[in-house]
């Protein structure tokens, strides 16, 4: 069998490839997070790195399409490990108990669908902006696309920003196990670090969590208009 | 019936080179013409299964486990003996070879223990090559210790999991051989038969744990390495599931059965907490290195253990054995705790037992110490019992432990049935009327690797195409007896479970043929256990049916035979009108100690069977000692 | 003490099976788990009915044939210890005790709480063995091996194949198993001649044999009687990407098929 037939068939090539789209998509989730705090220094530089992004369509869109291989494979790949796992167990056990493993760990398959929902959401939201289509027009001063304004708006109603929020929440708790879990799936823990590793992810996890959502919390609160 | 020991010539030193030179060969081309069948998966079991695959036979390794790496040899916990003298400690082969004749009581065959001391250094290479994960130093050399019976450094381990590690590695070559086509496993597959065709043994019959179906397995030559037979006693340190049931069949059959009296019974063991209780769990010997063993002074004695000033303690051992001190060999350990226990001066609710005490260690050395070499020990016992040795003294009692005696072989490993080896614990050959601590592991490997495989091609040289098809008429007769037996066990519906039978005989076992033993009580147990025996036929209850998964008629079966073994223990026993070894005739002693009588008793007792209530008939294979002077074994 | 028992009881692979109570009454807290089971086997077979199938050998934790789920939890309550170590007193009185079998697809079941657990040795069988012939080994003291490399394949080699990873895995992984194997192997100079070939191919039997993957929860750990580490795990992931990286060409791979 090839080394790439493997990748795809073996169990552990599998957690390969969720491991390395995960860290892929791990990495933009960083990247779009401080992209957005952007909008704590004012309409001015937010609006700036957004002409940046749009002005650059080969950024852009190398981006865009990366971020849709990466979220394609780790669904698909996720899918299939799914289907595999409970087709290993065909007879439950009555009496139910998680030893030690944690809540984050045993939900993935649902906190990942439900960060894909999100996803999708959010992309028609503020992307795609077919969910508010006069978007479209905010443009400020300098005749860009009036990114502040939009998130201002967007997060103006309440319980578009207590869905945002439990989204992000879920997102952060499906990365609480999966930054470490990637580790795990590509070998690179040991007794050393195994410990550091663990309680780093979940370190960020909750970094993740609190820079998202300040986000919407001060538009609510009025510390950004 | 004439028992050819079949000793080659030479001095005592190349009598196994000489045996080499000279033992015919079977053709490479030729070996995968041969099935052999080899029974039990334990070190020797597994180890002759995988050793024979290399050399190219075509091997059906059987075990009634459902993997061939759980039998019993996984619980050995100490080590194995080696004469590899790494520790510069004056260790040599023939030291070893000596040490392991003395420990048991010149009752052992030279030839034969001179030979596990010489392959036993080939062992400790195979080994490592295996993979097995030895102790090591910081330089990365194989560390040892010392053990009970020794007073040199030469045995190497594994943790507390010395058997586990040994049996794994043979399980891991078996399982190589089974992914190149050489051998197959037959798991939870119990052999209730052995056929012989023409006087020689040339297959089994079997029943599958599963479905309960009688099969014939025809081979070129049977091999037995089915362990020991201390279950007999009911309670031991010996897996549940440990039986004589091959052993037994195949005495039955025409092999004859070696110094059956011969037990061993290990000194540390957790006491015995009550009636539930199912087995004994042995403490390691190599505890003995650093805990030192101790009773009251004074008779009755219930004070805490803490409670007891230094000067009203007795510490036995020390005391009665200055040079060993606590580590004099097994036989002899148990023998003083149970006369200390005897004379009312024994420890715990029930009086049965001594104190192992590591206070005087973990002061000297630290705890950190003590928990760096006892450690899985420490939490073992603390497990069972609830306690922790590193605040209070350690509670130990001897129980039954290891079988020294089993079916007589030769020097080939084959019994007095042509073309039946037997291997391991389940012969009787190399440890007399006693086993030093880590000599079994080096047995079992010993026969497994390196003696059968070059012992089994002189016989089969001569038996190219002689195997039977397993559907002549002596495998489907033998089929009937089975099937008949075990349809006799079911049909009885009796009123008394199998395991009240089995409590029961174990009792009779270890009142009157335990650690010590007297003509009248040999006698009582003689009257004793054919009675009961007679109740088990006409009342015992098995329950269920034969055709599917039924572990009360596995172990009725096992029962069953228990029950006529033992009476040839008993038999045995009665016989050696002396004390050797851990065969103690309260008769015979001089200030406590065993006293041999080697103008009369200087040979193999192998009984041959004449049928169930007829009298055996005892063959005497007199014992010549070329080399070595018999001595009065002294620990002193 | 008294308990009573839930007992998943199953005449054979192809019967449906269900629970049955039973009452244990008078018993010691220092029994063991299984001594429990023998005593109330003796009174099912005295009530003439057929006693409970499990498996049990040397009730002293090691050889790893006993299994059960007890109360949800894989060999029981107690941390790293097997069934047959497990005691009474870590019951309450009066409790009710549900007993099931080790369930996974590639442990099939055979009776009551008995599973055919043979897809281990097939998947040792794959690789899980160095290829040394009795006879050919160099002195023991041949190759040094580091002592912290000896002590870490001890650390793997301590697994007892009981299949405990593999019942409390909420996947069926055997990942614990299979990496305690490859790990101890690979870790040693004897071992390493072999590794590349070992782990793919010890990997494809455990894929086949139609265990779950690894989702890292960590259940395995927690329920190993011996405490086989979920580093073992990493280790065989880093071991396999290894060997994939390493094996570039199809005569290679296919060499470890």
């Amino acid at each position: 069998m090839s080394p790439l037939l493997r990748l795809a068939k073996s169990s552990l090539g599998k957690k390969y490839l969720m491991a390395f789209t995960g860290f892929g998509l791990f990495g933009f989730v960083v990247m779009h997070m401080l992209g957005n705090l952007q909008v704590f220094l004012g309409p001015d530089a937010i609006n700036k790195y957004a002409h940046f992004l749009k002005s650059t369509p080969e950024l852009l869109w190398g981006a865009r399409l990366g971020l849709l291989a990466m979220v394609t494979v780790h669904f698909c790949v996720g899918i299939a490990l799914a289907i595999e796992n409970m087709q290993a167990r065909d007879q439950e056990y009555a009496v139910k108990r998680a030893v030690k493993a944690t809540l984050a760990s045993r939900t993935m398959v649902v906190s990942g669908l439900i960060v894909l929902s999100f996803i999708i959401y959010h992309l028609a939201h503020y992307t795609l902006l077919t969910i508010h289509p006069e978007y479209r027009n905010l443009h400020d001063d300098l005749g860009r696309h009036d990114v502040y304004r939009m998130i201002v708006l967007g997060f103006s109603s309440p319980s578009v920003v207590s869905f945002y929020v439990i989204s992000v929440g879920l997102l952060c708790f499906h990365l609480s196990h999966g930054i470490g879990a990637m580790f795990q799936s590509l070998g690179l823990k040991n007794e050393a670090y195994v410990e550091r590793i663990d309680c780093l992810a979940k370190i960020v996890a909750v970094g993740l969590f609190i820079g998202y959502i300040s986000i919407p919390l001060a538009v609510q609160i009025g510390m950004v208009k | 019936m004439n028992l050819d020991a079949k000793i080659p010539s030479g001095p005592l030193a190349q009598k196994w080179d000489n045996y080499k030179r000279d033992a015919k060969l079977v053709n490479p081309a030729n070996k995968r013409k041969y099935d052999i069948i080899v029974v039990g998966t334990g070190l020797a079991g597994g180890a002759a299964a995988a050793t024979l695959g290399e050399l190219g036979y075509n091997v059906k390794s059987f075990c009634i486990q459902d993997s061939p790496r759980r039998a019993h040899s996984v619980a050995a916990q100490g080590g194995i003996n080696a004469a590899k003298n790494y520790q510069n400690d004056g260790d040599s082969v023939y030291r070893l070879f000596y040490d392991t004749i003395k420990g048991g009581d010149f009752r052992a065959r030279e030839a034969n223990v001179y030979r596990l001391a010489q392959v036993s250094a080939n062992i400790i290479d195979q080994c490592v090559a295996q993979g097995v994960p030895f102790a090591r130093e910081y330089s990365g050399y194989l560390t040892n210790r010392s053990f009970g019976g020794a007073q040199v450094s030469r045995t190497f381990y594994a943790r507390g999991q010395t058997g586990q590690q040994l049996l794994l590695g043979a399980y891991q070559s078996l399982m190589r051989q089974v992914s190149l086509g050489t051998v197959k496993v037959f798991p939870r597959t119990e052999m209730l038969d052995l056929v012989i065709v023409n006087g020689h043994a040339k297959g089994i019959v079997t029943r599958n744990l599963i479905t309960g179906a009688i099969e014939s397995h025809a081979g070129d030559a049977v091999v037995l390495a089915t362990g020991g037979y201390g279950n007999t006693w009911y309670l031991s340190t010996y897996g549940r599931g440990s039986n004589a049931t091959a052993i037994w069949r195949a005495h039955k059959k025409g092999a004859c059965f070696a110094n059956p009296c011969y037990a061993q019974i290990h000194p540390t063991c957790i006491p015995v907490s009550g009636d539930y209780q199912s087995k004994l769990t042995l403490m390691s010997e190599s505890l003995r290195n650093d805990g030192r063993v101790w009773v009251p002074k004074k008779v009755g004695d219930k004070r805490a253990p803490g409670d007891i000033p230094e000067d009203e303690r007795d510490y036995y051992l020390e005391r009665k054995y200055p040079s060993y001190g606590n580590l004099a060999p097994r036989d002899i350990s148990s023998r003083a705790a149970k006369q200390v226990c005897d004379e009312g001066r024994g420890v715990g609710e029930s009086g049965l037992g001594v104190y192992l005490d590591f206070s005087a260690a973990i002061q000297r050395l630290g705890e950190a110490k003590i928990a760096e070499r006892y450690g899985n020990l420490f939490d073992m016992y603390h497990e069972i019992t609830g306690e922790s040795a590193y605040k209070v003294p350690m509670r130990i009692y001897p129980a039954i432990h290891y079988t020294m005696g089993g079916l007589w072989v030769d020097y080939n490993l084959m019994s007095n049935v042509p073309g039946l080896f037997v291997a391991g614990e389940a012969n009787f050959s190399d440890h007399g009327a006693n086993r030093l601590g880590a000599s079994a592991l080096m047995q079992g490997l010993a026969d497994g690797y390196f003696v059968l495989p070059n012992t089994i091609s002189g016989y089969l040289a001569g038996q190219l195409g002689k195997r039977p098809k397993a559907d002549a008429a002596e495998f489907k007769q033998a089929e009937k007896e089975v099937g008949d037996r075990l349809q006799k066990l079911l049909t009885i519906r009796g009123k008394r479970t199998i395991t009240d039978f089995h409590k029961q005989l174990g009792k009779i076992m270890w009142d009157y043929c335990g650690m010590a033993r007297n003509e009248a009580g040999l006698k009582k147990a003689l009257e004793l256990i054919p009675k009961l025996r007679e109740e088990f036929w006409k009342d015992v209850n098995v329950p269920g049916e034969g055709g599917d998964l039924n572990q009360s008629l596995e172990r009725a079966g096992r029962v069953a035979d228990y029950f006529e073994l033992a009476e040839l223990i008993v038999l045995d026993a009665l016989m050696r009108d002396e004390s050797c070894g851990g065969h103690f005739r309260e008769e015979h002693q001089e200030e406590g100690e065993c006293k041999r009588n080697d103008e009369q008793f200087a040979y193999v007792a192998a009984w041959e069977h004449k049928g169930v209530s007829q009298p055996p008939v005892l063959h005497k294979e007199p014992l010549k000692y070329e080399e070595i002077h018999l001595a009065t074994r002294s620990y002193k | 003490m008294n308990v009573k028992l839930r007992v998943w009881r199953q005449a054979g692979p192809d019967t449906p099976g269900k629970f049955v109570e039973y009452e244990a009454t008078g018993l010691n807290p220092n029994m063991s788990f299984l001594e429990m089971l023998d005593e109330v086997n003796e009174d099912i077979t005295k009530r003439g009915e057929e006693p409970i199938s499990f498996d049990h050998d040397c009730r002293e934790g090691i050889c790893g044939m006993c299994s059960c789920v007890i109360n949800g939890e894989a060999h029981g309550p107690e941390y790293k210890v097997a069934t047959c170590q497990t005691y009474m007193r870590s019951f309450q009185d009066g409790e009710t005790i549900t007993v099931e079998p080790f369930r996974a697809k590639a442990f099939p079941l055979i009776k009551d709480l008995i599973v055919n657990r043979s897809a281990f040795d097939r998947v040792i069988q794959a690789g899980g063995f160095i290829s040394t012939s009795a006879g050919s080994a160099p002195d023991g003291n041949a190759i040094p091996v580091p002592k912290q490399d000896a002590d870490a394949a001890m650390d793997a080699a301590a697994c007892i194949g009981c299949g405990a990873c593999v019942a409390a895995c909420k996947n069926a992984s055997a990942m614990l198993f299979v990496s305690a194997k490859v790990s101890h192997l690979n870790l040693l100079p004897q071992g390493k001649p072999e590794k590349d070939k070992r782990v793919l191919a010890m990997v494809q039997q455990m894929d086949a044999e139609g265990f779950g993957a690894c989702t890292v929860t960590g259940s395995c750990e927690a329920v190993c009687p011996k405490g086989i580490s979920l580093n073992f795990i990493a280790k065989m992931n880093r071991d396999y990407f290894g060997a994939l990286l390493r094996a570039p060409s199809k005569a290679k791979a296919a060499h470890a098929d």
